[in-house]
């Protein structure tokens, strides 16, 4: 399974600012009391607990201060080929920024190296907006004053990047319990299972731990293909990713011989109207040639015409 | 304000599921079996996990049905390292708001990318987004200490050995993984769970009869810019130790150290002479890891092999994090 998201962060007064240099193909630091000069810059002053004021640009050139070597490169890393994570303490800064160093080959890297940044094209205010660092050439004067500009003033106001997106990525490989794997293997033969639980004896739909009271479900236990609408809801608003055209019905289910209810779709040929909370519902299982392991073998529920079941039936689970 | 005391300690080296409900199950048991009480006589309920790291939102909601909730519970989380979670439990029951507490951390790390989960823990603006795994930074900052001369490869060798069995100069033949980190300088990652149950005073001597009095505990946190703090030494973990009365008079510790090379800065930083016996569990289950070295410490004074024990825990990068608990045979 694989999930995503793309964070969008609000940057603030600081990070802004030094997003905005970036862009700008300028590094920012942030100076505090002491005289310091940090890059990445700090928000607030770790002595005085004042917000940062003005930031101090510094040399896109500086010194390695420790290092190690990236022979397989995961994703997202800023470098598709071997490279060197590095420690960076950049001309005129006092503290050391992490990033990627091209360096070519571990024989190519070590601490004291003289490195410069090369720029990404196009840049958007982002910490990416260096794409990485580069061995420094002969032209890449050691020392401040190095880079283009002034290095030691404030620097002029440009109008901060105010957010940042950061996609996430992230697979996982999710795994079942016994309990669930017999659930999974009874759908994929037309069957429904449950499994009791030994101190209450309460019937759970998928099997699970009871969570009222702590313990491994116990024996197994088949219950129907048919149940009683117990609360549902009228989906009338488009999302991405869905499957149906609204409205339509997702409802609570308590099939019976069960002690809880499983969520599904409630199907009527496109009126919701007569969806009711008692209402009986029966399975509609889709072809068996598309059974695998899934309750989406089950493509709907859908009423029997049975009358209601009497509130009682079903008032402790809602 | 009352004395507090661990009287109960268990673990599992697997997990079954990533919700962690199945594994908990029997470390439950077990752990309320050694401390004599039944589940509804437990108090406060506090734990340690990662949605990251298990891949699904609110992982420890799921995690409460292995507790069986019905009365309510009064129940807390923290999204790091469930030694955390027991300092949270210990100060419910110092401040009298509980009288008995069980604390349990879970992970199932193999299930997802364990390396790039934890980039996530950097800095989100700087850092994070270029995704530094977490083998690199811990080789970022044993290369600083290598360098500076504090010990050498073949110390971190030794370190290594020492719980392998293993040849130190033959380890020291094997290639690097993350220059100059070579395979048996980082701990192996299991997946597992662990537990572990406290008690105020007249409660743990009516359990137990030699229960693991806590006699200091405290936790400290270091800058998070990689580049804003001295990466050689653990100023968080000595401050830790100091406010946790961790002195030269512990007959064991137990510590925290996901790399060899941070054992060396820890044992520095800690003040654990080369007198002090250090029990090590084999591997680091995520999110239990430091709450299995208090259960381990404790258990050494429970068994009567100690008198005095110190257990230590981290969290976060390049050991950013440290909790340092100090725990007797006497209140």
């Amino acid at each position: 399974m694989t999930i995503a998201f793309d964070y969008t962060r609000s940057l603030g007064p600081v990070l802004g600012r030094f997003m905005a240099g970036l862009r700008d193909g300028r590094v920012l630091g942030a100076r505090t009391s002491d005289g310091r000069v940090h890059v990445p810059p700090l928000e607030f002053d770790s002595r005085t607990h004042e917000p940062i004021g003005d930031l101090v640009e510094v040399s896109p050139t500086g010194t390695v201060v420790t290092w190690t070597w990236v022979a397989h490169p995961l994703e997202g890393q800023p470098l598709s080929r071997p490279f060197a994570w590095a420690l960076i303490r950049l001309d005129g800064a006092d503290t050391a920024l992490l990033h990627a160093v091209d360096a070519g080959s571990p024989e190519q890297i070590r601490t004291g190296l003289r490195v410069r940044v090369k720029w990404a094209d196009p840049r958007r205010g982002h910490i990416g907006d260096i794409a990485c660092f580069e061995p420094a050439g002969p032209g890449d004067q050691a020392g401040p004053g190095a880079a283009a500009g002034a290095l030691d003033g404030p620097v002029p106001d440009r109008e901060p990047v105010e957010i940042m997106t950061t996609p996430i990525r992230l697979r996982y490989r999710h795994t079942t319990s016994p309990e669930e794997d017999g659930y999974l293997r009874a759908l994929a033969q037309g069957r429904i299972v449950g499994q009791r639980c030994p101190a209450c004896r309460k019937v759970y739909v998928p099997p699970r731990v009871c969570p009222a009271d702590g313990v491994a479900p116990g024996a197994v236990v088949e219950v129907a293909d048919r149940g009683t609408v117990t609360t549902f809801c009228v989906v009338n608003v488009p999302f991405a990713g869905q499957r149906l055209d609204p409205p339509y019905v997702v409802a609570q289910v308590l099939l019976d011989g069960a002690d809880i209810p499983i969520p599904h779709l409630i199907l009527t040929g496109g009126d919701t109207s007569g969806v009711r909370m008692g209402m009986r519902v029966a399975a509609v299982w889709r072809d068996r040639i598309d059974w695998s392991f899934t309750p989406e073998n089950i493509a709907h529920f859908e009423p029997t015409g049975e009358a209601d079941a009497a509130y009682e039936t079903y008032a402790e689970h809602l | 304000m009352s004395d507090v005391a661990i009287i109960g300690f268990a673990a599992s080296d697997h997990s079954i599921t990533t919700s962690g409900v199945e594994t908990l199950v029997p470390v439950f048991e077990d752990v309320l079996a050694q401390a004599g009480l039944g589940r509804r006589e437990i108090g406060f309920w506090c734990s340690g996990s990662s949605d990251y790291l298990a891949g699904r939102a609110f992982s420890f909601v799921n995690a409460v049905d292995a507790i069986g909730a019905v009365p309510p519970i009064a129940e807390s989380h923290v999204e790091m390292d469930a030694a955390w979670a027991f300092y949270e439990a210990y100060l419910k029951i110092l401040t009298g708001e509980a009288e008995t507490a069980l604390v349990y951390g879970f992970g199932k790390s193999t299930a997802g990318e364990l390396h790039r989960v934890l980039a996530l823990q950097l800095d989100p603006y700087t850092v994070a987004p270029l995704w530094p795994d977490a083998i690199s930074v811990a080789a970022l900052q044993a290369r600083l200490a290598l360098e500076a001369g504090l010990f050498t490869e073949r110390d971190m060798a030794v370190v290594a050995a020492r719980d392998s069995g293993a040849d130190p100069e033959e380890l020291l033949g094997h290639p690097y993984l993350s220059d100059p980190l070579r395979a048996h300088d980082v701990a192996r990652v299991k997946d597992g769970a662990a537990a572990v149950v406290l008690a105020a005073g007249e409660r743990a001597r009516r359990s137990r009869s030699r229960p693991a009095w806590i006699s200091g505990i405290a936790h400290r946190v270091d800058p998070q810019g990689l580049g804003e703090r001295d990466l050689t030494a653990v100023p968080s973990a000595s401050a830790a130790a100091r406010d946790a009365g961790l002195d030269a008079r512990v007959d064991v510790a137990a510590l925290h150290a996901p790399f060899t090379h941070q054992e060396l800065l820890l044992r520095a930083a800690l003040g654990i002479s080369e007198n002090v016996r250090v029990v090590r569990p084999d591997g680091d289950a995520m999110f239990s890891a430091g709450l299995s070295r208090i259960g381990a410490a404790a258990e050494e004074i429970m068994s009567g092999r100690a008198d005095r024990a110190a257990a230590h825990a981290t969290s976060g990068p390049a050991l950013q994090q440290n909790l340092v608990c100090t725990m007797g045979a006497t209140p």
